[in-house]
């Protein structure tokens, strides 16, 4: 599991990286050069995101993304094999990103143990909150996999501790409000914020949307465990290419 | 908040987790709104004295003897102010955002009939207003969005996806997620989210509530019949509301495009492309593929153009309670061209779905019967959409005129 792992990176490095790719953008052979390139420059784990039509919490960069994976013919079939080819070729953790529907159509348990027979360690589903997913829950619980559960700066105390319950892996905190790929303040606000996640639960705290260069992970060294980057990863792909991500990477930390 | 909103298996709260705060205190408003007689007297006291209600309910005379069956009449949501039942809903939403203390509201629109339903309430009520509309819909409702932002609203063109209705509505949404504090969302239908499928569905609960009244005060008896036409459903949902007690059949007619066969329709409750989804918020059936992925849909009523229907009505498909029927883009047409002949009322392209499908059926029915036909909204304010579908020669050659005029 997911928690065993991050903790153990934590005793060798005072944060860790995880970044996210859209599967098939712009292509599946570049998305493997992207994977290549970022594991060799030291990312501790990485969000796979299933592309879908409607993808209500990402900003323009990523639902761009999306879009053009999906006019370019991707489908969920070909990303659960690709998935499966990389969890098993590359030595870091893998997770699947998508909203519900694509689990839904799939058949929630049955993608479940694919993920598992894949090498996939754990997936975050924005649009589920625990409450509307049992089935999914028991199902990554007999697999031994991690649902990634999302706190917000809306998020109550009391809700935070619910969510802790049954989280497992770590818990994935949002900056702020609004969608992927805004700026973030990264203030003693933020600060505060992560205080009181820390409260609520154990698990290692990643925290996402808007971390976008060094300054920002220094910042967030000491107060949260994974430091995200999302959109600005694919952002950097789209202006400088494939072969400048290594070096993003790598230089992060 | 466990299991909250669902009808059967339908309905729910996919919420993102940022959202999770914002609707516990709409649905806590709401739910106090509805537990206050005080409320619904004064939304009520609004509508008669903003809004033309209550709506009349026209007998169809000449329709009726056109037929030689069932005695048609047509419940004239029409003559409500901007032009259809939109403004129930919007109304009724405008009220909860001032108990909400808010002062901005945003809202999706498709043909642009809600866009400006929901203009008119911000400019009523004094709140800042944006309107996202798919780019397409932008081009072909021009009228429309000139009259959104003469009331005072930004009209932001959505360029993501098909740019239609439903990439709309997720931009309602990303919007939303930013700026909850001091914003609500006026959804447009009876669709999304928990508590919105009820709360839409509670304001336009205020036409079957009229009709009912109306039809027992001039007739003494039940209608055999209810028809109206279903996008989202939230019309449906409302002139059904009157009557889901009574021994009475309810008809939902769906756009069925260019046929049910074609790919080129938006009928979910009809149609083999639709099956049971995850999107926008809510579980229903959705018009997508066998991996999960929306697919396009077509109608010639762009208010009916949508790829989900309300949780409740699917509920209600499932039990048999409502039969869901569709009407073709020819059939609209000529129910249109008919109606307004026989009549002197011009119904929406949208509302003549269910003109159709009443015209179908009232000749095997007996004089002694009765049957409604919601007219949700009115056509003659979508000049430019009506005219093309009559594919109207003369039309066009003012069209042609016009702009010469202005190139001049």
């Amino acid at each position: 599991m997911l928690e065993n792992y991050l903790k153990e990176g934590l005793k060798e490095r005072d944060i860790l990286l995880m970044t996210h790719i859209v599967l098939g953008y712009p292509t599946f052979e570049q998305s493997l050069q992207i994977i290549e390139a970022m594991v060799k420059g030291g990312v501790d784990l990485m969000e796979l995101q299933i592309p879908f039509s409607e993808p209500i919490a990402d900003g323009p960069v990523i639902l761009s993304a999306n879009q053009k994976a999906l006019a370019g013919g991707v489908t969920v079939s070909q990303c659960m094999d690709f998935a499966a080819k990389v969890s098993q070729s590359f030595p870091i953790p893998f997770l699947f990103m998508s909203y519900y529907n694509i689990l839904l159509k799939y058949g929630v348990s049955r993608f479940v143990s694919v993920m598992a027979e894949s090498n996939l360690k754990g997936a975050i589903v924005p649009d589920l909150p625990p409450e509307e997913g049992q089935e999914y829950m028991e199902a990554m619980k007999d697999h031994k996999l991690d649902p990634i559960f999302i706190i917000s700066p809306t998020t109550s105390s009391e809700r935070m501790k619910y969510l802790a319950s049954v989280a497992s892996g770590f818990m994935y905190c949002v900056a702020r409000k609004g969608v992927t790929g805004a700026n973030t303040d990264f203030s003693i606000q933020l600060q505060n914020y992560l205080n009181n996640c820390r409260k609520a639960t154990p698990l290692p705290l990643a925290l996402g949307f808007g971390v976008k260069n060094k300054t920002d992970i220094d910042f967030l060294k000491g107060k949260a465990d994974i430091a995200v980057i999302g959109t600005q990863t694919i952002r950097l792909m789209e202006q400088e290419g494939v072969g400048a991500v290594e070096g993003f990477i790598r230089d992060l930390r | 908040m466990l299991n909250r909103g669902y009808y059967q298996g339908f309905g729910g709260a996919f919420l993102p987790e940022i959202l999770y705060a914002t609707f516990d205190e709409l649905e806590e408003t709401f739910r106090a709104a509805k537990n206050d007689p005080d409320f619904w007297r004064n939304y009520e006291q609004l509508m008669s004295s903003y809004s033309c209600r209550p709506t009349p309910l026209t007998f169809a005379e000449n329709l009726t003897r056109h037929f030689g069956g069932a005695r048609i009449y047509i419940k004239r949501e029409d003559l409500n102010h901007t032009g259809a039942h939109k403004a129930n809903n919007v109304m009724g939403q405008g009220l909860l955002v001032k108990r909400m203390g808010k002062n901005r509201v945003i809202a999706e629109t498709g043909a642009g009939q809600h866009g400006v339903a929901t203009a008119t309430m911000a400019a009523k009520f004094g709140f800042d207003c944006t309107i996202y509309m798919g780019e397409v819909d932008v081009e072909r409702q021009r009228p429309n969005v000139f009259w959104m932002e003469r009331l005072g609203a930004k009209v932001v063109p959505v360029l993501d996806g098909t740019r239609i209705l439903k990439d709309a509505i997720n931009e309602a949404f990303r919007d939303w997620v930013s700026n909850m504090d001091t914003t609500h969302y006026v959804l447009g239908t009876a669709c999304g989210p928990h508590p919105f499928p009820e709360m839409v569905s509670w304001f336009q609960s205020i036409i079957g509530t009229e009709a009912r009244r109306q039809i027992l005060a001039v007739e003494g008896k039940l209608p055999a019949r209810i028809y109206a036409c279903v996008g989202g459903g939230s019309n449906a949902m409302g002139i059904f509301s009157g009557f889901f007690d009574d021994p009475v059949e309810l008809v939902g007619v769906e756009a069925g495009g260019q046929g049910l066969d074609s790919g080129k329709h938006a009928s979910r409750l009809c149609s083999k492309d639709a099956s049971v989804g995850v999107a926008q918020g809510y579980k229903t059936y959705f018009l997508q593929n066998f991996e999960g992925q929306m697919k396009e849909t077509h109608s010639i009523a762009a208010g009916l153009d949508y790829i989900g229907v309300s949780p409740i009505l699917a509920y209600h498909k499932e039990t048999g309670r409502v039969r869901f029927e569709a009407a073709t883009d020819d059939e609209v047409v000529a129910a249109t061209a008919l109606t307004i002949r026989k009549e002197g009322v011009i119904p929406a392209l949208e509302s003549a779905h269910a003109f159709v499908q009443a015209f179908k059926e009232a000749p095997a029915l007996s004089p002694e019967d009765i049957v409604i036909v919601n007219q949700s909204g009115r056509g003659d304010k979508d000049i430019f959409t009506v005219a093309d579908a009559f594919n109207d020669p003369e039309w066009q050659k003012f069209i042609i005129k016009k702009a010469k005029a202005y190139n001049a």
